[in-house]
């Protein structure tokens, strides 16, 4: 019953050492990989042809993917591009209709603890009846194991998490009472608690006033510095060659994956949006996201 | 017990005695029947805490009415080889059998096909149950057993049970509740967020089963004393109040399980005063009590408390904007002072200078001069004592070093400070004030900053 994967791998120990991160604008330039199989076996993430389909209608055709380590990734593409099926996919929430996910070389069931997960925000009751210490403790049930009571040694490890994203404040008050900007970073604290290898965020920056957008991305960098992997749904385009080092332009298929400052060109994006990609939208796109604030 | 006392005295049948040794189980089968109903009713507050957090209240009310064809089909079968047919182990387990098929075409309906889940509840639900009917009518017509009582499983019948009934229930319900307790985190995790606990590698499928497995356990032993159109009653009320009370999860489960339990003893020793009202109407209206009592006085969500709160905050915000409203006239206008130096106001001055209507400023005045911040004077003047100076100056200052802020680090125009300012400034705690003076480089107390905009 227990799934605890093995972070003895050879590859995972050698993406533990501390070995220094080049920063993003010297990361050597990589082209958007070709298709073929020649996939490396320890990226951290890497998705052979995936496919899936939410009542026979395809929502993500082919993708085949090998992500770098020590980046923040950003996945940009139009509304209903299946930017959050993606993730859902690799984290085993969707079925694909085809495909293999592997993460550090193995697949994703038996590497589970090297990978965490933040959620949409609106995709949990925040009415719930628990306070913000309990929800971020949850990142640490898995270790807790089975019928195991939470100890006093968990909870302080999430009152460290919550410190980390400045709300430790906050760790007492029910999730309810909490700002939206406030719920987001109790789920960042949630993941962190983790100590994952490599992070998936769906829409980490939906909603959130301008002040923890700051905190968040922050927070996202020091994970990249420390060398994890930090994949992340986004929809701001104009934020990401800022934020990011590397972006995945999906459109049901994936268009361009790169360095940001390679992929990110106004070529690729016209391909992504398929000139969708007029005033009006950029407008609409700011307008939610002023909505959002 | 109010309404159990009027009741008796109309009928005038039962003795006051009488009452007191059934409340208080002197009798052998009232304990009984008691005691089960209450165990039961403990085992459906926590198992329908879950429930509820889990979103499937409604799925447990189809789970229900699913056992009714289970029952009629299992009494066939029974009578057709020869028993009376009315074994209970038997009739239970022909409805632990169609309710969890109840259930799974729920599952199946939603999985499948586009239809979204109350639809494929209100189908399943009204299909099974009207299947249900259909066998009790041939049961009815069948010349093998006895079908007399059969019907009880519908709208329940507490007399009916017996020491081993009893017994079922507590075994059931033991196990409920341990497993509940067994697993807290599990099923906390699972209720909040089912698919971060699946990407966690919990086998969110398993929990939910079990959790699905404890409500059919109960709502199945329940279906004898309650009846199966009001068991669902005893998994979502008890449960429903108690979140009115509390923020926590376990305290919520216990003071779930509490209301359930004292919903059961309460309403089985109602019904077993009176011959012919089925127990499980009454423990619903006795929950209901229960469940009305917290929508209005539960502590944390209640309608008065939340009423109370907001009363509060509405009165000090309105004598706050009082205090700073005197103060801007101070500060701009001639005003007489009485030989002390306190300022004398005119009422329609302060009428004019906010859109207060007369009578909600009268009110507000009433309520200063009451907290001594201001003496009323004849001839609609007010006069502000020195309390109410020093107040109405920190008011003042507060507002604008909020405005201040607002402006300089939130990148808000000025012109539309004020509104948000007015929000936000009545809660400010002092070390909020004093982180504003730091930011602003304000000199403390007792400068009160020019204000950003024309008054």
């Amino acid at each position: 019953m227990m799934q605890s994967p093995s972070p003895t791998s050879s590859t995972v120990a050698d993406s533990d050492s501390d070995k220094p991160v080049a920063p993003a604008h010297a990361a050597p330039v990589e082209t958007t990989p070709a298709t073929g199989d020649e996939h490396s076996f320890d990226a951290p993430l890497s998705i052979h042809d995936m496919t899936v389909a939410y009542h026979r209608k395809p929502v993500l055709w082919d993708v085949d993917l090998d992500l770098p380590e020590g980046r923040l990734i950003a996945i940009v593409g139009p509304n209903g591009a299946g930017k959050s099926t993606l993730i859902k996919a690799v984290l085993d929430l969707v079925p694909m209709v085809s495909g293999r996910v592997l993460v550090y070389g193995k697949p994703y069931r038996r590497q589970r603890a090297l990978v965490g997960y933040v959620p949409q925000r609106e995709s949990v009751d925040w009415d719930f009846p628990v306070s913000a210490l309990d929800v971020v403790t949850m990142g640490s049930y898995r270790k807790i194991g089975w019928l195991r009571p939470v100890t006093r040694k968990w909870r302080d490890l999430a009152m460290e998490s919550l410190h980390r994203v400045g709300m430790a404040d906050y760790a007492h008050r029910q999730i309810s009472q909490l700002s939206g900007g406030q719920q987001q970073r109790v789920f960042l604290a949630r993941a962190l608690v983790q100590q994952a290898r490599i992070y998936f965020m769906d829409e980490p920056f939906a909603g959130v006033d301008a002040a923890t957008e700051k905190m968040i991305i922050r927070t996202l960098q020091d994970l990249r510095n420390q060398g994890q992997t930090v994949v992340v749904v986004h929809h701001d385009l104009q934020t990401v060659p800022e934020y990011f080092d590397h972006v995945i332009l999906l459109n049901m298929r994936v268009v361009a994956h790169g360095p940001v400052k390679s992929v990110f060109t106004a070529e690729n994006l016209q391909k992504t949006y398929g000139g969708r990609l007029t005033l009006l939208d950029e407008a609409a796109e700011a307008l939610r996201r002023a909505g959002g604030k | 017990m109010i309404l159990s006392h009027l009741l008796f005295s109309s009928l005038g049948q039962i003795t006051t005695d009488l009452l007191l040794r059934v409340l208080f189980l002197d009798d052998y089968n009232t304990r009984v029947v008691v005691l089960g109903v209450m165990v039961l009713g403990l085992a459906g507050g926590v198992v329908g805490g879950y429930m509820l957090l889990r979103k499937h209240a409604l799925l447990g009310d189809a789970l229900s009415h699913s056992t009714l064809p289970g029952i009629a089909a299992a009494f066939m079968v029974m009578a057709s080889f020869g028993g009376s047919g009315k074994s209970l182990p038997g009739l239970l387990l022909g409805a632990t059998i169609t309710g969890s098929a109840g259930v799974g075409c729920v599952m199946l309906i939603r999985r499948y096909t586009r239809l979204k889940e109350d639809a494929a509840l209100g189908i399943v639900l009204s299909v099974f149950f009207g299947f249900g009917i259909v066998l009790m009518g041939f049961v009815q017509r069948m010349k093998a057993g006895s079908a007399a009582g059969i019907e009880t499983f519908i709208y329940g019948k507490t007399a009916a049970m017996l020491a081993s009934d009893a017994q079922l229930i507590a075994l059931v319900a033991l196990i409920c509740v341990g497993l509940c307790a067994l697993l807290y985190k599990e099923l906390k995790i699972l209720s909040f967020d089912p698919a971060y606990t699946a990407t966690q590698g919990w086998p969110v499928l398993l929990l939910d089963g079990l959790m699905m497995a404890m409500v059919i356990g109960v709502t199945v032993v329940g279906l004898q004393a309650v009846g199966l159109i009001l068991v669902i009653a005893m998994l979502i009320i008890p449960a429903a109040s108690a979140r009115f009370w509390t923020h926590r999860l376990g305290r919520m489960l216990v003071l779930s399980a509490v209301i359930g339990a004292l919903s059961g003893w309460m309403g089985a020793s109602i019904s077993a005063l009176l011959p012919r009202m089925p127990a499980g109407a009454i423990i619903v209206m006795v929950a209901a009590g229960a469940f009305v009592i917290s929508l209005f006085f539960g502590q944390q969500r209640g309608v008065v408390a939340r009423w109370v709160r907001y009363v509060q905050l509405q009165r000090q915000v309105g004598l706050q904007n009082l205090l700073r409203t005197c103060f801007e006239l101070v500060e701009t206008r001639q005003l007489q002072h009485d030989e002390d130096g306190h300022p004398r106001i005119p009422f329609n001055m302060l009428l004019e200078a906010k859109s207060w209507s007369p009578r909600y400023l009268r009110r507000l005045l009433k309520r200063a001069d009451h907290d001594e911040l201001l003496n009323t004077l004849p001839q609609a003047v007010i006069e502000l004592t020195d309390t109410g100076m020093v107040e109405a100056r920190r008011q003042a200052r507060e507002h604008r070093l909020w405005e201040l802020y607002l402006i300089t680090h939130a990148d808000i125009a000025a012109s539309h400070v004020d509104r948000g300012a007015d929000m936000i400034e009545h809660v400010l705690g002092t070390e909020m004030v004093l982180q504003l003076e730091k930011l602003l480089e304000q000199q403390s107390h007792p400068v009160v900053p020019a204000t950003p905009h024309r008054i």
